[in-house]
């Protein structure tokens, strides 16, 4: 028997599975989707064995650039992404921690220069389970656990 | 070597550049006034007050023979109307040659190394960086040992907020040391530098009590234990004399033992310790201006 769809097929575009169920908003608004005319559908608190409650989002004519969506890694670390071309899947990606984290991570340091004057916050990543930033600016590393997206 | 590089944390020099520095520091330690820098112009801009820093540098550049502008203190300045740091940046490295700066915020010095058009030198970024710190330390402890290689380097107080200590693990992890850290409990060395030493195979032993490392110690670096440091009043109460060396402390202590001790102490140090040939605080603040005159003549001539 075919599997129900919870959120409706698209033709051609972007389709990212298995987000964390209370990251959606936060992998929207890293990939700037609200921000763009495409249709987008999403679904969230759906079932996964892998994640307990997962969420998917659906961009229609949409193809990402390598880098672009690796940024989601740090709140999707196993997000899926099929790339749909006239109904059919014709390539499966998976994310992959960037090396630099450059604009939207807050500092955990309070007296990090960049939380107080207009500076694009930038971090190489120094651990990826968990997730550990080193601040370009201040040093200080932020943890997995501290992270807030800006 | 290090022509036109900017200084903002101690990482930012090679084992060579710093040798390099520390050797040019000798060069001005044996003949203090060389006007070498005549001409130019540098810039002394203090975000947040910091008089021995201060009087430090901008003597390095006097007896250079430079000319110096800045400020002392931000409130003379448009930052207190709300200009950002970045303009202020642009402004001065228009006018001046190099930039020394002292800034309350973390980072700050290598944000402003991205926006100026010459070299910046961090004279201490809130409780991050202060390299010339380091590089002074480095020189007093090749000057009083002959060598930089193979001490035993004990370190005393606050391990854990203290900004010095934490630089000169990291410079010293190039020269084969063996650490001993003294702390309270709630000061101790932070994993991530004990972790930075793991992975370099360098030899640390953790004492809470100074006088099992005394005996065995080339290098003592005491630190201010602070009291805001402390959540429990009452431990600090208890701890507090602990950290304190007197002079008869020194007894069993090795014949090339030197006290260091980035200043100012509060009451860390007793007085009576002054006296001891073994104490070196005082001239170890005097290096400072050597080692400040190697860094500034070093980026603006390539000497």
């Amino acid at each position: 028997m075919e599997k129900e769809l919870k959120v409706s097929a698209i033709k051609n575009g972007t389709v990212i599975d298995h987000i964390p169920a209370e990251n959606l908003f936060k992998v929207i608004s890293i990939l700037g989707l609200q921000n763009i005319p495409n249709q987008i559908t999403f679904g969230t608190n759906l079932e996964s064995q892998k994640l307990g409650r997962k969420s998917i989002i659906k961009v229609s004519d949409k193809f990402f650039e390598g880098d672009e969506i690796n940024k989601i890694a740090l709140v999707a670390p196993q997000a899926k992404l099929n790339i749909i071309k006239d109904y059919e899947v014709v390539e499966k990606r998976v994310v992959d921690v960037p090396e630099d984290i450059v604009g939207y991570v807050k500092c955990v340091n309070p007296k990090c220069v960049t939380n107080f004057q207009p500076i694009t916050t930038r971090f190489r990543v120094i651990g990826k389970s968990p997730l550990q930033l080193r601040c370009h600016y201040c040093e200080k590393t932020t943890c997995e656990n501290q992270m807030v997206i800006i | 070597m290090i022509k036109n590089k900017s200084l903002v944390s101690i990482t930012d020099f090679s084992r060579e550049e710093i040798l390099h520095v520390l050797d040019l520091a000798a060069q001005f330690e044996s003949n203090p006034n060389q006007p070498i820098l005549q001409g130019h112009i540098i810039a002394s801009l203090f975000f947040e007050p910091s008089t021995r820093t201060r009087l430090s540098f901008e003597t390095a550049m006097n007896r250079l023979g430079a000319r110096v502008i800045g400020f002392s203190d931000p409130g003379v300045t448009s930052a207190t109307k709300g200009e950002t740091l970045k303009d202020t940046i642009k402004m001065v490295s228009n006018y001046a040659d190099l930039i020394v700066m002292r800034h309350p915020l973390e980072g700050a010095a290598r944000y402003a190394s991205e926006q100026s058009r010459v070299p910046i030198v961090n004279a201490g970024d809130g409780a991050n960086q202060h390299p010339s710190q380091t590089l002074l330390d480095m020189y007093s402890i090749r000057k009083t040992q002959g060598r930089l290689e193979d001490l035993k380097i004990a370190m005393v107080g606050d391990l854990k907020y203290g900004r010095t200590v934490h630089s000169l693990i990291q410079a010293m992890s190039d020269f084969n040391p063996t650490f001993y850290f003294v702390a309270p409990d709630e000061l101790k060395m932070p994993n991530e530098y004990k972790q930075f030493l793991d992975e370099r195979g360098i030899r640390y032993e953790e004492y809470t009590d100074m006088a099992d490392v005394l005996p065995k110690a080339d290098i003592l670096y005491m630190t201010r234990v602070q009291k805001e440091r402390f959540a429990d009043l009452m431990e600090y109460e208890r701890v507090k004399n602990t950290y304190v060396l007197h002079n008869a402390m020194l007894d069993d202590t090795k014949d090339n033992l030197k006290i260091l001790h980035p200043l100012p102490r509060v009451g860390e140090i007793s007085e009576d310790v002054d006296l001891n040939p073994k104490a070196y605080y005082f001239k170890q603040a005097e290096n400072g201006m050597y080692t400040r005159m190697g860094i500034i003549a070093g980026i603006l001539t390539g000497m």
